[in-house]
């Protein structure tokens, strides 16, 4: 028992459960899963469903926080790519053409490619701060996606694009098909290669890593495009599911988000050991309390306040600092995880000359 | 004699597990520069940051101008009368020259700053030490020197008993030196005591009136500068050390040379790091590194191995010139290092024992050709084994292991990319006497079988029991290159550094 309570991902599952849990208050049904039409259909269906952008972003933002940077971008790539994709389907004479939205898609994510090597550039290359480097995509790529869909939202009626956000493949919905061969392959690509490790080892220390021989510009520019191409997916799931692609409002926020999913997942922010598993676990949390703040019918001017209310409860929770402080004065004994047993005898008081 | 200003007695510190000084007695006479001298881990900076109310002392007590004083922290210190000016100066550079001397303490007339009387007030200041600059000019805009001559106006302004100068000459160059020296002599002849820590000996003889040596936390002495010379102050500083480790084997001191070296650094250098220097080192030698601190050799182990560039001379592998373009280039040639900073630019703390150990190896590869599984442990296992890394287990996190063991797990990362030099910046520094004998141990078993290794350690005893030849550094210049035969001793060394003329 104690050794589950202590596993990295304990706390946010846990909190997972305990916010599906809740749910059952409200909606008796919360749990039922059928299959209705040949389509798998349910609530926590939809929270996969729906949660798949954000997992797909929040992925791609694991990787890039691992280094030790950050990439505010993603939410307007997530714009650019949808709106991309959506005017090219749009100016096709048959918009249902397979061929044709093949190419529409290929475009996006090749856009999308592009966009994080631009980031990745800017931060291992010029050496600007990832908040800065990636600020500037972040607030221009908004406009640039309003540059192609020229200031309109771009409706589409393409049965074919439709699909990969609202589509379905031996009864599931194609999103959670597309984001689970994601994740697949992130964990194949950070695990069964040095690439995780070197990852870490970069945003572990970077000075370290260099006398050690890592490229870790290379390394720093392939996580960035990775995230943006992960956010290029989310853009195209996004606005197939609508349809449409609105430069101003697809992936508004969606940054902050995935942040918080990282960070719920137990990846620091400063870098180092990261966890997919864990972001996955976050971004899952982070959709259920948006569909729990929908079924339940919270009035929707004070969503915000409700969903910063719990997201503040979750992080508190999960802190070690706050549990120790809170249930060590109740229960009378030590604190049950000292911050590290081995780490406070071991450690050293430098005297400097 | 006159009465000193500032008495510290019988004053002890002790930090878990470290007793950082004991029973260290100092004194400051107003109208002389003093000297503090001591290497690394003497207890400089502890009493310093005592005298100034940064740390709590455990014993002793201090007497200023005839009171016995205690400091909560360096402001009470400040308006005790005793300012300190640190080698990174503390101001804010996006000020501008007034307002860096007056921040805090502007002069006001009901709330208002007055900024004439500031401005006013700050160049008269700055005249006393003949600097004569535009006050309202960001100090930004200044040299290094310049804005340190602004924060010892600061200092004295606030207060003009003692002046404390932690190594402010050491990103100075000679001419802003003599500027700083100038200032310093003016100060000293208006009655102000200035304590000065430098790691420049010439200095040291230059400006200083009398010497306080420090070392291992404990005072060896008080001297005059004009009655101890400069090999007596170094063999004060340095010690000798009582023979705990135990022998190595009578090794042959003498080295065949072949024909082609290995590394053949021709004139070698970079401005600001070290002077051009040329050193070989032939496969199977040991080269040790020898000098004070600060003396460049750390610089020299890092442009050999290309961790910084140089932008002088030339460097040959086998004979063939290479152009270093950072450390894979080394890498690529087989040459290996490792920092004197474990923490900083060795060991990446978050990650396990075994990541560490396949990090360079793995680095080589790139990340599309992973060292399979079964292979890393094989490896790990074989090098943990070897160095006797404790806790024997692999997946323990090395922010977790002792000094000594992290060190091993360092030297174990580049023991199995085969090296055919191995750079090792002082590898036994902070680690116990244990697992330094068998650090030294090793270095002779890796070069009997044909390992360079270029050996950097501030110990002289162990520079000399384990190379060929000593390279010897001073100043930033290499100054000696000697064999390591029977008549080569400790004091041989010393001599040199002392007596070394700038090439």
């Amino acid at each position: 028992m104690n050794t589950v309570v202590k596993h990295r991902l304990f706390w946010p599952v846990a909190m997972l459960v305990v916010l599906l849990l809740s749910n059952l208050i409200f909606t008796p049904t919360f749990f039922n899963v059928e299959v209705r039409d040949g389509h798998l259909y349910g609530s926590l269906v939809d929270i996969v469903r729906f949660g798949a952008p954000l997992i797909m972003v929040a992925l791609g933002m694991t990787l890039v926080i691992a280094t030790g940077g950050i990439d505010l971008s993603v939410g307007s790539v997530v714009a650019i790519c949808g709106a991309l994709a959506c005017w090219r389907i749009s100016e096709q004479g048959d918009q249902n053409s397979v061929g044709g939205v093949l190419v529409a898609v290929a475009l996006a994510l090749g856009l999308a490619l592009l966009l994080g090597a631009w980031n990745g550039f800017l931060v291992a290359v010029v050496g600007i701060q990832p908040i800065i480097a990636t600020l500037i995509l972040m607030v221009a790529g908004r406009g640039l996606a309003q540059l192609i869909t020229d200031g309109q939202i771009i409706t589409i009626n393409s049965s074919p694009y439709k699909r990969i956000g609202g589509g379905y493949l031996w009864t599931v919905p194609v999103a959670i098909l597309i984001a689970l061969a994601v994740m697949a392959l992130a964990v194949l690509l950070t695990r069964r290669t040095a690439l995780g490790m070197l990852i870490e080892s970069v945003g572990g220390n970077a000075e370290a890593s260099r006398l050690a021989g890592i490229h870790s510009r290379r390394i720093t520019l392939m996580a960035y495009i990775v995230a943006g191409l992960c956010a290029g997916i989310a853009g195209l799931m996004i606005s197939s599911n609508v349809s449409s692609a609105d430069g101003n409002n697809a992936g508004l926020w969606y940054e902050l988000d995935a942040i918080l999913a990282v960070v719920i997942g137990g990846t620091s922010l400063a870098g180092g050991r990261f966890s997919i598993a864990g972001t996955v676990v976050g971004a899952l949390l982070i959709q259920t309390l948006t569909t729990t703040i929908y079924t339940t019918g919270i009035p929707p001017e004070t969503t915000l306040l409700f969903k910063a209310l719990v997201v503040t409860i979750v992080c508190l929770v999960q802190s070690p600092a706050f549990r120790a402080k809170v249930f060590q004065g109740r229960r009378r004994r030590p604190a049950a995880p000292p911050a590290g047993p081995t780490a406070a005898t071991t450690e050293k008081v430098e005297v400097p000359a | 004699m006159t009465e000193a200003i500032l008495t510290m007695s019988g004053i002890s510190k002790e930090f878990p597990g470290v007793k950082a000084l004991s029973e260290v007695d100092f004194r400051l006479l107003p109208g002389e520069v003093h000297a503090l001298m001591g290497e690394n881990g003497a207890g400089k900076s502890t009493l310093i940051k005592v005298l100034t109310g940064v740390y709590d002392i455990d014993q002793g007590g201090i007497v200023l101008d005839g009171q016995p004083v205690s400091f909560s922290g360096p402001l009470q210190a400040q308006h005790s009368g005793i300012s300190t000016v640190y080698q990174e100066i503390n101001l804010c550079p996006n000020l501008s020259v007034a307002e860096n001397i007056f921040i805090g303490r502007e002069p006001r007339l009901f709330g208002h700053i007055r900024w004439s009387v500031v401005e006013r007030r700050a160049s008269e200041l700055l005249r006393r030490l003949q600097l004569d600059i535009d006050v309202s000019a960001q100090l930004g805009t200044y040299s290094l020197a310049v804005q340190q001559m602004v924060a010892i106006a600061r200092a004295i302004d606030i207060s003009a008993k003692v002046l404390i100068l932690d190594e402010p000459t050491s990103s100075l160059d000679a001419g802003e030196v003599q500027q700083l020296f100038r200032v310093m002599r003016q100060l000293k002849d208006e009655g102000i005591a200035i304590l000065f820590v430098t790691h420049f000996l010439e200095q040291v003889y230059e400006i200083a009136d009398r010497i306080t040596v420090l070392r291992n936390g404990r005072r060896v002495g008080e001297y005059r500068t004009s009655e101890l010379t400069l090999i007596d102050l170094i063999g004060k500083m340095i010690g000798k050390e009582l023979e705990v480790l135990e022998r190595l084997e009578d090794r042959p001191k003498r080295f065949q040379e072949v024909d082609v070296p290995l590394v053949d650094a021709r004139e070698l250098g970079r401005k600001g790091a070290v002077a051009p220097f040329s050193l070989t080192i032939h496969k199977g030698e040991v080269v040790g590194l020898a000098g004070l601190l600060g003396s460049g050799r750390t610089e020299v182990a890092r442009l050999i191995y290309g961790a910084d560039r140089a932008d002088h001379g030339q460097l040959a592998v086998d004979g063939r010139p290479v152009t270093m373009r950072g450390p894979r280039t080394a890498m690529a040639k087989d040459i290996a290092f490792c920092s004197e900073n474990r923490r900083t630019e060795g060991l990446i703390e978050e990650l396990t024992v075994r990541e560490n150990i396949i990090l360079a190896m793995q680095a080589t590869r790139g990340w599309t050709r992973p060292i399979a599984r079964r292979r890393q442990d094989e490896l790990v296992d074989r090098y943990v084994k070897a160095l006797d890394i404790r806790p024997a287990n692999p997946e323990a996190l090395v922010r977790n292991l002792s000094g000594g063991n992290q060190q091993k797990v360092l030297l174990a990362r580049w023991l199995i990319t085969e090296p055919r030099l191995l750079i090792l910046d002082e590898p036994t520094r902070g680690i116990d006497i244990g697992a330094k004998a068998e650090i030294q141990r090793l270095v002779a078993q890796l070069s009997d079988g044909g390992m360079a290794v270029l050996f950097v350690s501030a110990e002289l005893e162990e520079v000399l029991r384990l190379s060929h030849k000593v390279a010897v550094l001073r100043d930033r210049h290499l100054i000696a290159e000697l064999p390591n035969d029977d008549s080569l001793d400790v004091d041989r060394v010393m001599e040199t550094i002392a007596s070394g003329a700038k090439p």
